[in-house]
């Protein structure tokens, strides 16, 4: 009904996520934490948004309010048209047979006294799948549909290896066949070559159920691997988001030049040859960030008038959107 | 040769199926022991009149403190000796065993279900439920549980029931000090993230997800409760707002010996002795059940 674009599985307006820092014994409050400052994108139907950036840049944080782990501080998340940005507690647990999530540590995220079968299954009865022998058969299904045998469903999680644990993860977020999946850094964890083998996995699935994934990670060739388009995030805030070939090839903003002239390239004469972009300094504190565009202090474009106020993301065509005032259009 | 090859082969040996039984019972000696001897104290407590040779509450002034038999003095009629109103200590510590045992069991139960109910509400729910409950468990734990006791005692008269609601009022805060810092920690957990992502209600988390991971330092701090609370019977006892005197209890019997200790220690040994089996079997059940529960440690 309110729906902008009906192709939009979910749409973030304008979230903000601030952390109060609280001081000595009243608690009284001395600042906050923009983890979060004024983040706005969608994501289509069976697509896939890569989202980047360095640690502490807010990216597990936006994850985490897309899935109402917190209740961000402002903006709204349309899913599907409704805004769950401030639904109470009741309504949204309702709504969450929608979003499914795999975290990073994938032994952290199944609670080691539970059974493999309980792990997947809860989902299912907590949305209302009552009935044994039904919740058996999906568990079952989801076992095979992530690649891991039946008969192990009555392990518990330190018997399984990592892969197979994230692959456990995964079942259970497919469980209540949801629009969205939140893969927050999934695969980090894992020896590269599991990292492989779930990221094929991810891949196959969302061909074969016609997944849509917000992919957080800091892997900038795992990301690229995955996603259709590709936001970069620093200090909390996008500051750059194209197609995924697009922001490779051609990226247009000092910092996500600098990432990616940070990826090491396999071949040794290509990689002697190239002229690298290292960044100066340290990333500031997200509790007192610089004023005006966030990397001022550390890009190598900057101008004076760069501190004076921060540029707001705009389209240089193709969808290609940044936010630096020294690129042009 | 061959056949007796073929024949391991199609029909595995029952050997194959699990280890021996010898071996199995010395892999499990701690769970054995311990479940031997509190097996069969509770067995003494339950069919106490049936074991004792004496009435233990029967005064004999002639019979006044009796060694136990294997010293000069002492009668095989009398086994542990007899105390200094003649009482047979064997038959008292027999006696003793139901009093002693049924008092920590159930106050431990009490305690433990309160103090967790109360952690877990208070260490998952967090907030207000939190800062309340907090102040409750620090006001319980202030109080002078002595003058609690004897507030009772006055109030209600002294006896079994009433030694019961003073331990279990004056021992279920630390339960819910411990149990509140486990939750908290399994709250942070991403599989507590997971479970709310998947919208499961706060009750089942609460359930499904916080207690089964609490349940090990409960269980720790549940065994070694049992000998703590035998003596708080026992001080009570001997501060008259106990069970009231001419009925044993190990504590009580322990309290009555240290006036005599010089002469007759028998009179607190063997009552001694009995509160340290149960403890020591208690804190090895304890050990070797926490062990079992944990999926981490159990042998694949």
């Amino acid at each position: 009904m309110n729906q902008e674009n009906p192709g939009n599985v979910i749409e973030i307006k304008n979230l903000r996520m601030y952390f109060p820092i609280t001081r000595g014994l009243l608690r009284r409050r001395v600042g906050e934490i923009k983890a979060v400052d004024d983040v706005s994108f969608a994501i289509k139907k069976n697509e896939t948004l890569g989202l980047v950036g360095e640690s502490g840049c807010g990216k597990t944080t936006t994850g985490r309010c897309i899935l109402r782990l917190y209740k961000p501080t402002a903006g709204e998340i349309r899913f599907n048209g409704t805004d769950i940005s401030g639904m109470n507690e009741n309504r949204l647990r309702l709504f969450r047979s929608n979003m499914g999530a795999i975290f990073q540590d994938p032994y952290g995220s199944l609670n080691p006294r539970q059974t493999a079968r309980t792990i997947v299954g809860m989902p299912l009865i907590v949305h209302g799948m009552n009935d044994k022998r039904q919740q058996n058969n999906r568990v079952e299904e989801l076992f095979k549909l992530v690649g891991l045998d039946a008969s192990m469903m009555t392990r518990v999680p330190h018997e399984f290896s990592g892969g197979q644990r994230q692959r456990l993860g995964i079942a259970r977020a497919l469980a209540c066949q949801p629009a969205l999946i939140i893969c927050d850094e999934p695969v980090s964890a894992l020896d590269v070559s599991i990292q492989a083998q779930i990221i094929n996995l991810l891949e196959e699935l969302q061909e074969k159920l016609g997944l849509t994934y917000l992919f957080i990670a800091h892997d900038l060739s795992v990301v690229q691997h995955i996603s259709n388009r590709v936001a970069v995030m620093y200090l909390g805030r996008i500051i750059e988001i194209a197609n995924s070939r697009e922001l490779y090839e051609n990226p247009l903003h000092p910092y996500t030049k600098a990432l990616l002239s940070a990826v090491p390239v396999p071949n040794p004469v290509i990689e002697r040859k190239r002229t690298r972009t290292v960044l100066k300094g340290e990333v500031p504190s997200p509790a007192a960030p610089p004023p005006g565009c966030h990397f001022n202090p550390r890009c190598n474009l900057a101008t004076p008038d760069c501190a004076e106020s921060s540029p707001e993301l705009r389209d240089t065509g193709n969808g290609h959107q940044v936010a630096c005032f020294k690129v042009q259009a | 040769m061959l056949s007796v090859v073929a024949d391991t082969v199609t029909n595995p040996s029952p050997k194959t199926s699990g280890p021996p039984r010898k071996g199995r019972f010395f892999k499990n000696i701690w769970f054995f022991i311990p479940a031997i001897v509190l097996t069969l104290l509770v067995l003494t407590a339950i069919f106490a009149p049936l074991l004792a040779p004496y009435d233990p509450i029967k005064v004999s002034m002639r019979e006044k403190l009796l060694p136990p038999f294997f010293m000069e003095g002492g009668t095989t009629k009398h086994l542990l000796g007899t105390d200094k109103l003649g009482r047979d200590i064997l038959s008292r510590a027999i006696f003793g065993a139901r009093i002693s045992l049924s008092v920590s069991l159930i106050v431990i139960a009490i305690t433990a279900s309160i103090g967790t109910v109360l952690g877990i509400s208070a260490g998952y729910l967090g907030g207000r439920t939190e800062a309340f409950l907090m102040r409750v468990t620090d006001v319980s734990m202030a109080f002078p549980g002595l003058l609690l006791a004897m507030l009772l005692s006055v109030s209600i008269g002294p006896g079994f029931w009433t030694v019961i609601l003073a331990l279990s009022i004056l021992g279920w805060a630390p339960y819910a000090r411990l149990i509140r810092g486990e939750a908290l920690r399994v709250r942070g957990s991403d599989f507590v993230a997971q479970a709310r992502v998947n919208g499961a209600s706060p009750m089942r988390i609460m359930l499904k997800h916080v207690f089964p991971n609490v349940l090990n330092p409960l269980i720790v701090v549940m065994t070694l409760a049992v000998g703590f609370i035998i003596l708080a019977e026992a001080a009570m006892s001997y501060l008259g707002i106990g069970v009231p005197p001419p009925e044993p209890s190990w504590g009580s019997m322990v309290a009555d010996g240290r006036s005599e200790i010089d002469r007759a220690w028998w009179i607190s040994l063997f009552p001694g002795i009995a509160i340290g089996l149960v403890v020591l079997s208690g804190n090895f059940l304890g050990d070797w059940i926490r062990d079992k529960l944990d999926p981490r440690l159990r042998q694949v």
